[in-house]
């Protein structure tokens, strides 16, 4: 396989700020939940505090997982489409 | 790109880009008549290269129904046969974008009677698969339905694959696709560490130029990031050009000078 030429430490520094950004954007959209009215749990936040969870993990494959996390794990066509636009995460069973 | 101004070819142009495909769409709604599908494959197959060719660009479609229009089964059964029409069209290279959206069983009706075109017209295909919590499973029953026909995948590009679908679809033998969008599907960033991860065989970047939030120089950055870790020229090259050449090259059509 091509290796990223660069090492850990350049990798760091190259990338560091611009997903320290990413983290704090995360933050102020969970605080912006947070601080707006409505109390039902919504399964998006839900599904995506889970993938932090998994973010804690220090095994490398984490965008498979997470993506994984966030994938309809049913293997059989559904009866009808009843929308056209994808939500992100799984929603629950209606 | 039926979705973009004239500056996008041009800046397309200026970033090195030789050669478009183009691939039937979703136009952001439902079009109310077959005939709105005649008209596309003419923008498609007539206006279209003559925009690119301004700009020193080969402009090449694919034509199909796509999933997002193929609930109505007799609706897409009646733009499915206008299909042949224009297939012989020297700039059509195959039949895309088709595949999954909701996973539905009629969209699977229709991707399986538009696979049976494929096979009967000895056609390439181009898939798109589902977004986002809908693509694993998608991109699992679309590789079941082609392998229910005798189209090759050795002459399928599966689109849009991420880092939960690129291996299954590689270790099956198609062509995998990765559609580079700034934030809903493959950052030029992320390509690059599938790439590094999967390596180059059988596997290409491509831009999107659709009606949505999407980047049309998106192959160009993809590039530079690549060129930034330190990878070769050999491997850019190989990854945004020579491969999509390879797989285009088997329609017999396609061109880039």
């Amino acid at each position: 396989m091509p290796a990223n030429p660069m090492n850990k430490s350049e990798i760091i520094d190259r990338y560091f700020q611009e997903h320290r950004a990413k983290v704090l954007d995360i933050a102020a959209f969970l605080d912006r939940v947070d601080r707006s009215e409505g109390s039902t749990p919504d399964f998006r936040i839900e599904a995506m505090q889970t993938c932090i969870q998994e973010l804690l993990t220090d095994e490398v494959g984490r965008t498979e997982r997470i993506l994984l996390l966030l994938s309809d794990p049913s293997v059989k066509p559904i009866e009808s489409a009843g929308t056209k636009g994808a939500s992100g995460a799984v929603p629950p069973a209606e | 790109m039926v979705s973009r101004t004239t500056d996008d070819y041009q800046r397309m142009a200026q970033a090195g880009c030789v050669a478009i495909t183009e691939p039937a769409f979703w136009a952001g709604f439902d079009r109310s008549s077959a005939q709105g599908f005649y008209d596309y494959f003419r923008q498609l197959t007539d206006t279209e290269p003559k925009r690119a060719a301004q700009y020193g660009i080969k402009h090449h479609c694919w034509l199909c129904i796509n999933p997002k229009e193929s609930e109505d089964i007799g609706f897409a059964r009646e733009v499915i046969s206008i299909i042949p029409e224009f297939i012989e069209c020297h700039t059509v290279l195959g039949i895309g974008e088709i595949g999954l959206n909701k996973n539905s069983k009629n969209e699977l009706l229709i991707l399986e009677e538009q696979l049976a075109l494929a096979e009967r017209l000895n056609q390439l295909v181009l898939v798109h698969t589902p977004h986002l919590e809908d693509k694993l499973k998608g991109t699992q029953l679309i590789m079941d339905a082609i392998e229910n026909t005798s189209l090759q995948p050795n002459r399928v590009l599966i689109d849009h694959v991420e880092e939960h679908t690129v291996r299954s679809v590689l270790d099956r033998g198609y062509w995998a696709g990765m559609t580079l969008y700034p934030d809903s599907k493959c950052t030029p960033q992320r390509a690059a560490d599938i790439i590094e991860m999967h390596g180059t065989e059988r596997l290409w970047i491509n831009s999107a130029g659709d009606w949505g939030p999407s980047d049309p120089l998106a192959v160009p950055k993809c590039q530079v990031e690549l060129a930034s870790r330190g990878h070769s020229k050999s491997l850019i090259e190989t990854i945004s050009y020579d491969n999509p050449l390879t797989f285009l090259s088997k329609s017999g059509k396609f061109k880039v000078e």
